[in-house]
């Protein structure tokens, strides 16, 4: 855990090592595999944050600004305020699912395999790594690669 | 009231105590010492395990007793809180859960300092994070003292304030003995005592209504004085155009609060993996979602039993109207099954409240020692002397606590747990985004974004009605209630993201981009994480 500060330390006397650190995070930074887990997490967090907080932000509006709209009948005692509400909820289950898939399906095995190469760059000088080293990462990060899934730590199970 | 059921409450509430005592010590036995255990539990939960610890987290006092109260009061109005809530949530799946989790080891400033000078970031964070954990703790407190009111009757004053102290002590017990290990088993415990009192009372209101929703809305809205207009928002927020934005500000800062609580994010670090904190939100997500749906039913339930009127008899702000809710369904006062009801969810309510108490102390007492600590401090800093530290500040913020919490007393929970999820909103929120997700963020717009928020944030909260010149206000009898709105999100939240977007663009030093690099490498693949 130490590690973490080491950036605050910079120019001390085991400096020998840590500009290593940096520099492998910037290249991993500008590599074809991390841009494509990149590119993967925001394409679908950031358009669907910003769905989700549009929509519920014209439920709010609409309460504060069209109470008459919100307070027509639907069915029996249910209006529209009523139905607007349980459809926040509903979409907000939807959403969480349809997150999970997509990061289970589509982010996961390829942000593994990166975590896995970056670890063994950034040890290599300090510690011998017990584990024979699995192949250098793939430019395209999408093949699944099958040693992977015994990385998981308790309760990763699904 | 009659006598038995405070004794059979008290009763039932100390064995909660008793059992989360004898958690506290067996979990923490021979534990004590490193920050990793005391801050993040040893980090080897399980994401179901955390789902309910986060859930028990989330689910407060201001949500059984504040949002059912407002509920039964104001109708459509209180379910807004319950969107406003769940929504939230997204906000922290989407964006922060996982990088936090990659990025972070014990607090807020953890994952910003990976890219920022340590030592002014540290201390902003750890001012604001205190800040947001005082005012949350301050809703909690009035919570256990309205409760209390309740329990022993009209002898008033006395038995209210030595309910917040001994709240107050109790929690500092806890997190002194137990640290986040004993914190998380006491969320655990008191989150399926919560779901389960929540879900018998739910049925039972269903039972009365025969399941028909419709006949227990319609109850509702005939027995609340207000006939349709119940079911429709507008009741609170539906004057003028000050309370209609008034609305609109306490929207934002739910949705966008959660993301920024430190109790909350605390919590990603009791996990092992970015994947077990995404996990252990999905589960807290469903957990939350049906609990907020339950809570409707309850409110419009103690509205349709009681009557909006009843509710609002037995003290200020509608905080009673749960338990008020289970002596009906029981029975009635005086019957067996009215009193034992009644019991046993007077003690879940105290159990929630002192868990939630709990959860929040340790958030604080984290950004106490592990940031304003380390940074402050003179002396050389040992991780045991840190956790030291962080217990003795764990006093300290219970005893700020209760002094306020003996001060706002009349105050509806939901409306001042708002005011946290505000400053959290202002203050904690943008500096995370943009240093999650922007190239170029400097230290100068960190600080910046964070004062930015902060400031303008609390002294809003001072000079609005919730301080003075209203009759429920903290000083009903001074008025320098300049800002007209209860909630300051709507204000506050948009000055500290611009904050943070022209200290940046200011800022003569240029961005670090290796510590961007690192960042964003490991936040995404969660290389390097503690």
């Amino acid at each position: 855990m130490e590690k973490h500060d080491r950036r605050s330390s910079g120019g001390s006397a085991a400096g020998t090592i840590q500009p290593t650190a940096l520099d492998i995070y910037s290249e991993v930074q500008r590599g074809a595999a991390f841009r494509e887990v990149r590119r993967r997490y925001r394409r679908f967090a950031f358009p669907a944050a910003a769905a989700f907080l549009l929509w519920y932000l014209a439920y709010v509006v609409t309460a504060i600004a069209a109470p008459g709209l919100m307070a027509r009948q639907v069915a029996g005692a249910l209006n529209v305020a009523m139905v607007a509400g349980f459809a926040q909820f509903a979409t907000t289950f939807l959403l969480t699912w349809a997150y999970a898939r997509h990061a289970r399906l589509h982010r996961d095995p390829a942000a593994l395999e990166l975590r896995w190469a970056v670890s063994l760059e950034t040890r290599q000088d300090a510690a011998p790594v017990p584990v024979p080293a699995p192949a250098p990462v793939p430019g395209v990060p999408q093949a699944r690669r099958a040693g992977a899934p015994a990385l998981r730590p308790r309760g990763e199970h699904r | 009231m009659t006598g038995a059921h405070h004794v059979l409450a008290l009763a039932l509430f100390s064995g909660f105590v008793l059992v989360t005592l004898a958690i506290t010590t067996l979990v923490g036995r021979g534990r004590r010492g490193s920050p990793e255990e005391f801050y993040a539990g040893g980090r080897l939960f399980s994401p179901m395990e955390n789902g309910f610890a986060i859930a028990g987290d989330y689910m407060s006092a201001a949500s059984f007793l504040g949002v059912t109260g407002l509920i039964a009061l104001y109708g459509y109005d209180g379910i807004l809180y319950t969107v406003g809530f769940l929504v939230a949530w997204l906000v922290v799946l989407f964006l922060v859960a996982e990088l936090v989790r990659n990025c972070g080891r014990f607090t807020l400033a953890d994952v910003l300092v990976t890219r920022l000078r340590e030592r002014p970031v540290r201390i902003a964070t750890g001012v604001s994070s205190v800040t947001v954990s005082v005012v949350y703790l301050v809703a909690q407190m009035v919570g256990a003292g309205s409760l209390m009111t309740l329990l022993l009757g009209g002898t008033g004053a006395w038995a209210r304030a030595w309910t917040v102290v001994g709240v107050g002590v109790l929690m500092v017990v806890y997190i002194t003995l137990g640290g986040m290990r004993a914190a998380t088993w006491i969320q655990i415990v008191k989150a399926v005592l919560l779901l389960g009192g929540t879900t018998a009372l739910t049925v039972l209101v269903l039972l009365r209504f025969h399941g028909d929703l419709s006949a227990l809305l319609t109850t509702a809205a005939d027995r609340s004085g207000h006939g349709r207009a119940f079911l429709a928002p507008g009741l609170k927020y539906g004057g003028d155009w000050t309370s209609r934005l008034d609305f609109v500000s306490l929207g934002l800062a739910l949705v966008l609060g959660t993301a920024g609580l430190p109790h909350i994010l605390s919590r990603f670090y009791t996990v092992p993996t970015a994947r077990a904190a995404r996990r252990s939100v999905i589960w807290s997500i469903g957990l939350i979602g049906t609990f907020y749906l339950m809570t409707v039913v309850l409110g419009f339930g103690a509205a349709a039993v009681l009557g909006s009127g009843a509710v609002r008899a037995a003290g200020a702000g509608g905080n009673n109207a749960v338990p008020l809710l289970a002596l009906d369904l029981g029975g009635g006062p005086g019957s067996t099954g009215g009193t034992v009801l009644f019991s046993v969810v007077a003690a879940v309510a105290f159990a929630t409240i002192l868990a939630v108490v709990a959860g929040v102390t340790l958030a604080s007492s984290a950004s106490v020692a592990h940031d304003l600590y380390r940074t402050l401090g003179r002396r050389a800093r040992t991780p045991r002397s840190e956790v030291a530290v962080a217990r003795a500040a764990a006093a300290g913020t219970g005893a700020v606590a209760i002094g306020l919490g003996l001060l706002a007393q009349d105050l509806n929970v939901a409306s001042l747990v708002g005011l946290a999820f505000a400053v959290a909103a202002s203050a904690n929120l943008p500096v995370l985004l943009y240093s999650l997700f922007w190239r170029r963020f400097t230290t100068r717009g960190a600080v910046w974004s964070v004062y930015g928020g902060l400031v303008p944030a609390v002294a809003l909260v001072v000079l609005s009605p919730i301080v003075s010149g209203a009759p429920g206000a903290v000083f009903p009898g001074l008025d320098f209630a300049y800002f007209p709105l209860e909630n300051p999100g709507l204000v506050s939240v948009p000055l500290g993201f611009l904050a943070g977007w022209l200290g940046t663009v200011t800022s003569p030093e240029p961005a670090d981009a290796a510590g961007h690099a690192e960042t964003e490498v490991r936040s995404l693949t969660g290389a390097g994480a503690a």
